[in-house]
């Protein structure tokens, strides 16, 4: 239990995905410009890295590194890679059919994002952490949903800030991107702050 | 001027992925934080690139246009695994500081970017030649950045301390996480300001194409993050 919380904080907050970690920075720039587009980004993210994460780690530890396999000398790992981004883009079509089909209410708040996740570096970069950390199925879940939820954190912090940006008198040459970049760098060196805590 | 030189120029000037296009922008903050880093993620995703941009541009004629998408990620993905095993031969060091950077090369935006804006129309040759213009100009890019960090942060050049510690104070945030945001919004706010003037000269650059262009609403309509910069490119495209 232990070692799920410490997972858990080593991964939503000490290395934030995208604060230090620099993955999903396409997402972070590009839907912070609001406070609620944000967290139904965020959202969406959570959902599909959660599943994502249970469904690679299945796969890997049933196919790709099966143990009956393994002792006949076949040795499938090498195909993390192909597998993985296939399973996580045919994935996230499915969910959003599913969705779509099944839960109205949640495909309204979260479908128009979904499509952006499809090859988010993030989902495809929890889940290699996952094979390379050696976590187990239920670690890899925490781990997944963590780093999403760091996530969420990041854009919706920096969609607020954003908000407030908006107001400010900025050097035309940052206006735009830079000023958001800047905003970036400074929360990085705040999140930089917990790294003394695990 | 001869259309393989062309794609050369083009992709190592005119439209530089990293300063005039602003692609890949994950890599590009993630891998800068020393000039041999960067240089060895640019080489490896031109590796990844042109040979990308070969088979696809083989292929084009056989590979259905529904199912294009997917063809295109397990061409690229199987490359990228080829090349991840090759530099953890022989670079044990590089790939190890690159880390899980080398796997998401197959997301990287540039190199299905390519595949779909160029490659998948083009004959073999010339496909060939604009891999290599991009990815050079993605490598120029990466390791201009690294060098630039890696200079403020540790007073170094590839790992040779070129300004002395007696005298120069480091500072580290450069090769920190919060460096490559600082260095990337500089830059950003330098291309504002030379995009104005050639804009003013008449000869203006191509739009930023990527994801720091800051709508992603806009896109999402196919299997790529890349859509936008997909649809910009083929109209650029038809026109030459």
């Amino acid at each position: 239990m232990k070692e799920l919380i410490l997972i858990a904080i080593g991964s939503a907050i000490v290395n934030n995905v995208v604060l230090s970690q620099f993955l999903g920075i396409c997402p972070f720039l590009g839907v912070s410009k609001n406070t609620k587009t944000a967290a139904g980004m965020g959202g969406a993210v959570i959902f599909v890295i959660g599943i994502a994460s249970l469904v690679t780690s299945l796969i890997y530890k049933f196919i790709l590194a099966n143990q009956a396999l393994m002792e006949k000398g076949i040795d499938l790992t090498y195909l993390q890679t192909i597998v993985f981004i296939l399973v996580i883009a045919a994935l996230v079509q499915f969910v959003e059919m599913f969705l779509k089909k099944n839960m109205p209410p949640l495909y309204e708040s979260l479908g128009v994002y979904l499509p952006l996740i499809t090859t988010n570096c993030a989902v495809l970069g929890v889940a290699l952490t996952n094979v390379t950390k050696e976590y187990g199925i239920l670690e890899s879940v925490v781990n997944g949903l963590a780093t999403a939820i760091g996530f969420f954190i990041a854009i919706v912090i920096m969609a607020g800030l954003r908000e407030k940006i908006e107001y400010n008198d900025i050097p035309k040459p940052f206006q735009g991107t830079a000023i958001v970049l800047i905003t970036a760098c400074l929360m990085s060196i705040a999140f930089m702050g917990f790294s003394g805590m695990i | 001027m001869n259309k393989n030189v062309e794609r050369l120029y083009n992709g190592i000037i005119k439209e530089n992925p990293t300063f005039v296009l602003m692609l890949g922008m994950c890599p590009t903050l993630a891998v800068t934080s020393s000039a041999i880093n960067g240089l060895g993620m640019g080489l490896s995703t031109t590796v990844v690139l042109v040979l990308s941009n070969l088979l696809i541009a083989a292929f084009r004629k056989v590979i259905p246009g529904g199912v294009r998408v997917p063809a295109f990620i397990v061409i690229v993905a199987s490359l990228v695994t080829m090349v991840q095993f090759m530099m953890q031969a022989y670079l044990p060091s590089l790939s190890e500081s690159l880390g899980v950077y080398i796997p998401l090369i197959v997301v990287n935006c540039i190199i299905l970017g390519r595949a779909e804006s160029y490659a998948s129309k083009n004959p073999v040759v010339p496909s060939i030649f604009d891999g290599i213009g991009m990815g050079l100009g993605f490598t120029l890019g990466l390791t201009c950045i690294g060098l630039l960090r890696e200079i403020l942060g540790a007073g170094q050049i590839f790992g040779v301390q070129v300004l002395s510690l007696d005298w120069f104070t480091p500072i580290t945030i450069f090769v920190m996480a919060p460096g490559a945001f600082l260095v990337l919004a500089c830059l950003v706010a330098v291309m504002n300001i030379v995009r104005k003037k050639m804009e003013a000269k008449g000869k203006p650059l191509a739009a930023p194409s990527g994801c720091l262009t800051g709508d992603c609403s806009a896109c999402g309509q196919s299997a790529l993050c890349t859509g936008r910069s997909v649809t910009a490119n083929a109209d650029a495209n038809k026109t030459e």
